[in-house]
């Protein structure tokens, strides 16, 4: 998929998505490995993005199982159909009943889920397995067979193999502590918020009318606000956000009138604003 | 250079003595990793090797020094040779201007070699970071620095400007740790990588022993606690949902299957009321075990809505109720510990610990707090300052309440020497060892009810 890694960090960055080094490596070896990577970072930091990035540039579909609390088996693997299977008993009522059992119980009524289509497919594709940490324990069970070996089981048809590996991403904001033994089957990244310089281009890329050293000065003050121990550290999609509205309100440098009025923006608890207008010497809020 | 497969294995088995826990297949993929990226790039290795072996964000604390052991920029002395303090100086104070990390790399190896070395005897001699650090003092480059960066930027008078100083700081923070890396790297060469590597490499947070915890240790510590609150509510939860299942009720059972001719069809489930435990903390503040009790408080504060009534008392050798100090979302980690000991009436005319009276006192003021449901948890050493341990209150105790533990944050070694009343609670009550944060988090899992 990847020749190297500087080959991953500029085909990610063809799509707009600017890789730091960590990521650019621990794609490349997931690649290469054919393991399944496990991304954990606060919120907003672009796991899901790199997911989409991965599928751009390796020209893969993209599927996805969004999870959430009481994601279960017939939504993340596959389902019978039963209308369809009820029809079919009752098209052929002259038929005995081993033709019909056997009948029903085939691919025609099977209807694949997000796991299944992933597995079964043969063109290249990325498996987005979003927000892990919010599906129930059960859940990761299930993902465990079909991470370490790939296949999937269904008990009428026999063991479905990939004949194709997909390149599987799963997302976790660690709300809920993973299993050990989901973990060992992924390669692990953690995505913080970006270095300064990174940030910056990041800005930059997504903003493209904003002047550069306005640029440099937002980047700067969220890196201030992130060593401040807030609630809510603000973080990159929030420096991009701000960005824009700085962009939109026309300032052409920050001062203290501008990034007080625009501070909620980044900030979403009262008791953050407040604690950051105290430390940046903003005067009554 | 050795052969990597061996490095690979020997900085597998230094993460394992820190608690890392890397089974035989994530070595080899961290040896498949290494054959894929390469040697000649470190950092790459070193983000390689990291995806391939960790399992979370909190490891990758000792990851980094273990790493920089086994995988070290260069051997030996630098190639510049030594330099003299000033010129060390001046140097860094522009890279630190510039922010230029690969030349603060560069200036801390000839800072700790030219600075850091002392003794004079092949057995005895190494490199400090402490004593680089303090000849070298970067802390006083601050103004220069600063002065530095606005000159070079021009007019200024931007708002940003203002996060100059705390920016500097942090770089300065940095280039410390830069050292630190180098003179661990540099004695590592003299005796030996695996020795450095379990004993001069600080463990991760959770496994920090309480009683020798620093400052900002502590404060790694507060900041583990929403994490481990969160992962014991989960498994709490999960208990609870498994016990509220419940056995067949036959009684009900029987009486549902005279609608199908006495055959019991469908099961009834005896329902469980669900009950939530009520706690009572009991925690000795005094300064020799503050942080463990700290860091208990904010656990079970963080726990709060697992339990119908959590009551927090705190003392020393006088017991008082801070439950109102603990308030939920009013706690500020920082201040917890002084707020208590300024706002509680904890000491009465000596400032150290006296079980056998805050214990009296509790049975006497406040026995009503602990009834058939409480679980109660004894914090602290049972070190009475040769006091009477007042067994009797103890007694009291644990005869109204569910369960009593005690936890405790010495050794279990050092239990019953010197003036630790230890054993003679231990007959009484449950005790166990608690030192370290992982140690705390296990326990409270296993020990809490459902």
């Amino acid at each position: 998929m990847f020749t190297s890694v500087d080959d991953v960090s500029a085909r990610l960055a063809e799509t707009g998505y600017l890789a730091s080094p960590a990521v650019a490596t621990t794609v490349f070896l997931a690649a290469r490995l054919g393991k399944p990577l496990l991304v954990e970072g606060p919120a907003g930091v672009g796991k899901t993005e790199l997911a989409k990035a991965v599928a751009r540039v390796a020209d893969a579909r993209l599927v996805r199982l969004q999870c959430y609390e009481g994601v279960d088996e017939s939504r993340a693997l596959y389902e019978w159909n039963h209308a369809k299977q009820l029809l079919r008993i009752s098209a052929g009522r002259d038929e005995n009943w081993d033709e019909t059992r056997t009948d029903i119980f085939s691919e025609e009524f099977l209807l694949p889920r997000p796991l299944l289509t992933a597995i079964r497919g043969d063109e290249p594709t990325v498996l987005l397995i979003d927000e892990t940490d919010k599906a129930d324990v059960e859940m990761e069970g299930l993902l465990l067979e079909v991470l370490s070996d790939f296949q999937i089981t269904v008990p009428e048809l026999g063991t479905v193999t990939a004949t194709r590996r997909p390149f599987v991403v799963l997302t976790s904001n660690a709300g809920r502590e993973l299993s050990e033994a989901l973990r060992r089957r992924c390669l692990f990244l953690h995505i913080g918020f970006p270095e300064e310089e990174l940030e910056r281009r990041i800005v930059r890329l997504k903003v493209p009318g904003l002047p550069e050293a306005l640029a440099e000065s937002v980047v700067r003050v969220v890196g201030a606000l992130r060593a401040m121990d807030l609630r809510k550290a603000p973080s990159v999609a929030e420096t991009v956000d701000w960005a824009r509205t700085l962009l939109a309100l026309g300032a052409d440098t920050l001062d203290e009138t501008v990034v007080r009025d625009s501070l909620g923006v980044i900030l979403k608890h009262q008791d953050d604003i407040q604690k950051a207008a105290a430390k940046l010497d903003l005067d009554a809020l | 250079m050795t052969d990597p497969a061996e490095r690979i294995t020997g900085l597998v088995g230094a993460l394992r003595a820190h608690g890392v826990r890397i089974g035989t297949g994530e070595t080899v993929d961290a040896a498949r990793a290494a054959e894929a990226l390469g040697l000649a790039d470190r950092e790459l290795l070193r983000e390689g090797l990291a995806a391939t072996l960790l399992h979370g964000p909190a490891q990758r604390a000792v990851f980094d020094p273990v790493f920089d052991l086994y995988f070290p920029r260069g051997v030996g002395a630098p190639d510049a040779g030594p330099a003299d303090r000033e010129s060390l100086r001046d140097r860094l104070a522009e890279a630190l201007a510039a922010d230029d990390r690969a030349l603060m790399a560069q200036l801390a190896a000839q800072a700790v070699d030219g600075l850091g070395g002392y003794g004079s005897s092949p057995g005895s001699d190494g490199w400090s970071a402490y004593q680089t650090l303090e000849r070298l003092r970067p802390g006083t480059l601050l103004a220069r620095v600063r002065a530095d960066v606005r000159a070079g930027a021009g007019a200024g008078g931007d708002f940003a400007d203002r996060l100059l100083d705390d920016e500097i700081r942090r770089r300065i923070e940095e280039f410390r740790r830069l050292v630190g890396a180098e003179a661990r790297r540099r004695v590592a060469e003299r005796r030996g990588r695996d020795e450095i590597a379990r004993r001069g490499v600080r463990p991760t947070a959770d496994r920090v022993d309480f009683l020798f915890a620093g400052r900002d240790q502590l404060a790694e510590l507060r900041r583990a606690v929403q994490p481990l609150a969160r992962k014991l509510a989960t498994r709490l939860a999960a208990r609870r949902r498994r016990a509220a299942r419940g056995t067949v009720d036959l009684r009900r059972t029987l009486r549902s299957s005279l609608s199908t001719g006495g055959v019991p069809m469908r099961p009834v489930l005896r329902r469980r009321r669900p009950v939530r435990p009520e706690l009572v903390l009991l925690c000795d503040v005094s300064g020799s075990v503050a942080g463990f009790s700290d860091f208990t408080m904010l656990l079970v504060q963080a726990l709060h809505d697992q339990f119908s009534k959590v009551r927090v008392f705190a003392f020393v050798n006088r017991l008082d109720e801070v439950t109102g100090l603990l308030g939920h979302g009013r706690a500020d980690p920082e201040g917890l510990g002084a707020r208590i000991r300024e706002e509680a009436t904890l000491t009465g005319w000596h400032g150290s610990s006296d079980y056998g009276m805050a214990l009296g006192e509790f049975t006497e003021r406040y026995g009503a707090a602990v009834g058939p449901r409480t679980t109660v948890f004894v914090l602290g050493d049972a070190r009475t300052n040769r006091s009477d341990p007042n067994l009797p209150a103890v007694r009291e105790i644990a005869r109204r309440a569910r369960r009593v533990y005690w936890l405790n944050p010495e050794p279990a070694g050092q239990w019953g020497t010197g003036d630790s009343a230890a054993p003679a609670y231990a007959d009484l009550v449950e005790m166990h060892e608690c030192r370290t944060a992982r140690q705390l988090g296990e326990l409270v899992g296993r020990l809490l009810p459902v």
